[in-house]
């Protein structure tokens, strides 16, 4: 192998290494006040169809708070399932992993969470019946600041995998 | 610096310098030289072994099962001989990461055309206690193709996840109820049962594509 080759893959190498050490970029939550006020806006909120028997479905949307003041999605209620819970999915090492997040999802002060297949999504346990593509469903989400929202999720095909239906990538 | 030939101070010197230069620089440039290669040498037999894991994997994937379909015929490995096969663990309350999979694996089949009928798609429920043959029935009905949806006994899930070493347990959530992690991989199975390659879900639609395209060619 020319010498120069080695060269390279060496800087190659460092290059590499040096840029696994860079720690990934963090969002940074504003300092809050004891006045800060949460202001939620809640967009494209949908759901997929389900079997009749599959008793769980997803929701996913996208939650922006326009207000000075961090906010937690801790929940919600809905007439088509028993429990409404907020979920994230790991997929470390391929296996995939739903966890409930307990304390809720942080909404930072001027943020905005994505809800989607894949990561942060709302739970529907216990569905009292199978959700219908292009029927819409209604779901009030509870906030520790902003209280109450209420949204209507828009039921799409099952191999959906965005708010209109679209397409991975 | 041990020459015999008599030199002046001043030739002694001018001849001199240049050559701890040149050693120094030689000397130098080994050093990097050993570096680059000792990292070259790192990196090549990281990828011989990775190689040799990965068959070494590959060998030791698939084997015999038995499981229910959705009309209550059983299933086994030896009935999918003949055919390649895309098997993918999951479970019908799974909201996201399954559904999304298996409509990945019909948009793809479809994309493919004619081929895309050349191998089947394959379904086992990790959730025996909860999926009946027909809720994966149901289920699977849902994708629009033909998907082979199975499921049975704890035992004879638990055996064909071990024949495939997909991991699987359950976990208890709130308010009773429970949910499962999984390997969430499709495994790409030739026509004789053997591992070929594993689709990851954060993978390209593109490079999932040309898994299949192989896995039939």
């Amino acid at each position: 192998m020319p010498v120069r080759s080695i060269f390279a893959a060496a800087a190659l190498t460092g290059v590499v290494l040096l840029s696994a050490c860079d720690p990934a970029p963090e969002a940074e939550a504003p300092a809050e006040s004891e006045t800060a006020s949460s202001q939620i806006n809640i967009s494209n909120a949908w759901s997929r169809e389900t079997a009749e028997g599959q008793d769980a479905g997803g929701a996913f949307m996208t939650i922006a708070n326009t207000g000075d003041g961090a906010d937690r999605l801790l929940g919600g209620t809905t007439p088509v399932a028993q429990e409404v819970q907020v979920h994230t999915v790991d997929m470390t090492g391929g296996v995939m992993r739903m966890r409930q997040l307990k304390d809720g999802l942080e909404i930072p002060a001027g943020g905005t969470v994505m809800l989607a297949p894949g990561n942060f999504h709302i739970m529907l346990m216990q569905l009292k019946h199978p959700l219908e593509q292009e029927t819409t469903v209604p779901i009030t989400l509870q906030f520790e600041k902003a209280g109450d929202v209420a949204v209507e999720l828009v039921v799409q095909p099952v191999g959906s995998e965005g708010p209109m239906g679209n397409d991975h990538d | 610096m041990t020459d015999n030939i008599p030199q002046t101070d001043a030739e002694h010197v001018a001849a001199s310098r240049p050559k701890k230069l040149r050693l120094v620089r030689l000397f130098l440039w080994s050093a990097v030289a050993l570096l680059g290669g000792g990292l070259l040498f790192m990196m090549v037999s990281e990828k011989d072994r990775e190689t040799v894991e990965q068959d070494n994997y590959a060998g030791s994937v698939g084997g015999p099962f038995a499981l229910t379909a959705p009309d209550g015929s059983i299933v086994t490995d030896q009935t999918l001989k003949g055919k390649p096969f895309a098997i993918f663990f999951g479970f019908t309350r799974c909201p996201d990461v399954c559904p999304t999979t298996l409509s990945r694996l019909t948009k793809l089949r479809k994309e493919m055309g004619e081929d895309g009928n050349k191998f089947e798609i394959v379904f086992v429920s990790v959730d025996p206690e909860y999926d009946s043959p027909e809720d994966v029935g149901r289920y699977i009905a849902l994708f629009g193709t033909p998907i082979i949806g199975l499921t049975g006994s704890s035992k004879e899930i638990a055996d064909t996840a071990k024949a495939y070493h997909a991991f699987y347990e359950k976990v208890p959530v709130e308010g009773g109820d429970y949910t499962i992690d999984h390997s969430a991989g499709v495994y790409l199975m030739d026509a004789e049962g053997n591992l070929q390659s594993i689709i990851d879900y954060h993978e390209k639609l593109e490079t999932s594509l040309a898994k299949l395209k192989r896995l039939v060619g």
